[in-house]
């Protein structure tokens, strides 16, 4: 049995808690880290994360691209829309066709 | 045109033959492999793209009705209706096989049964703005597991597809030439030997001709 989490700023994801998720506020990326490595050890499924801290700590979010578990996947917080959500998903393209060709513009 | 550093015997050949309808069998395989990981991986990140979409476009008006609900409640009174909610929510996970990539299938659980049940406060003390928010965040919460689902398969699928399309090339454009050229010296080569021996017999058995009935005495 898998547990959900969202992590970022305290504002974006306060709301989450409601719906039955587990909540990780938390503003500093060395912290956040810290709480994915721990997050993924005890069995969480997926963990949204604000695309703020995201672009923080890309290259700890890298360690997990290749396992089954956990899914990070980010989403925007308060701050609005950074695009780096797509920006991923055109990677992806990228990564398997060579150039995206799937591109809207 | 390279070779492989290997004698050229027919013992080599022999080997070489079948390393080389293997690799070319296997090249065959890898390829429709790609093809058909490439098809479901493509159908896919359009989804992708779609679901992204909403899901952003749902969180961002989730974070409107939000912030509109912070600005008319104290901070104290939100924290204390969003303390201790009534949900929870917990996943299974069971894996699909697409052309060997374990790809995940959620199944969301959630332990109160309505899954409506969303609303961890009374509504005395809180603003409609929240609920409009929590309304808003749980509309969209099915398509954020969607999306987990499905980004977390593409991210699988495009790491398989990096593989299998460097091994079809590797195949295609290094080992399977190589076995080519390779096969085409040593035949080559034992051919030549072949002449070669012919040859020496020939020659051979002039001279010992000669040698017994002395044809060249003989004509002078």
């Amino acid at each position: 049995m898998y547990k959900v989490a969202v992590i970022g700023d305290k504002d974006s994801i306060y709301g989450f808690a409601s719906i039955g998720l587990d909540i990780h506020p938390c503003d500093d990326p060395a912290e956040a880290v810290r709480d994915i490595r721990n997050m993924a050890e005890i069995g969480y499924g997926v963990i949204y994360i604000t695309e703020s801290l995201a672009s923080q700590i890309e290259s700890e979010l890298d360690l997990y691209r290749e396992r089954p578990q956990p899914a990070i996947i980010p989403i925007p917080g308060v701050q609005g829309n950074t695009g780096l959500g797509m920006q991923n998903v055109s990677g992806f393209v990228e990564q398997a066709v060579g150039s995206d060709i799937l591109s809207d513009a | 045109m390279a070779i492989l550093n290997v004698n050229p015997t027919r013992m080599e050949l022999t080997n070489l033959k079948g390393k080389l309808s293997t690799a070319t069998r296997g090249h065959k395989l890898l390829k429709d492999k790609r093809d058909e990981l490439m098809r479901e991986f493509i159908d896919l990140v359009r989804e992708n793209k779609e679901v992204r979409r909403e899901v952003e476009a749902g969180i961002a008006k989730a974070n409107q009705h939000m912030a509109i609900a912070r600005s008319v409640m104290s901070d104290e009174s939100l924290n204390v209706a969003l303390m201790l909610p009534m949900q929870e929510m917990s996943l299974d996970i069971s894996s699909k096989n697409v052309m060997s990539v374990n790809i995940p299938v959620f199944d969301i659980q959630y332990k109160t049964a309505d899954e409506n049940d969303i609303y961890s406060y009374g509504y005395a003390f809180t603003s409609s703005d929240l609920d409009d928010a929590v309304k808003a965040l749980s509309d969209i919460m099915p398509k954020m597991m969607r999306l987990a689902e499905i980004e977390k398969s593409c991210q699988l699928m495009a790491a398989e597809i990096e593989k299998t399309r460097r091994r079809v090339n590797a195949l295609e454009h290094v080992l399977i030439p190589n076995y080519q050229d390779t096969i085409r010296y040593i035949r080559m080569k034992l051919d030549e030997n072949d002449r070669a021996t012919t040859t020496r017999l020939m020659k051979v058995k002039d001279m010992m001709l000669e040698e017994a009935h002395h044809y060249s005495e003989r004509e002078q």
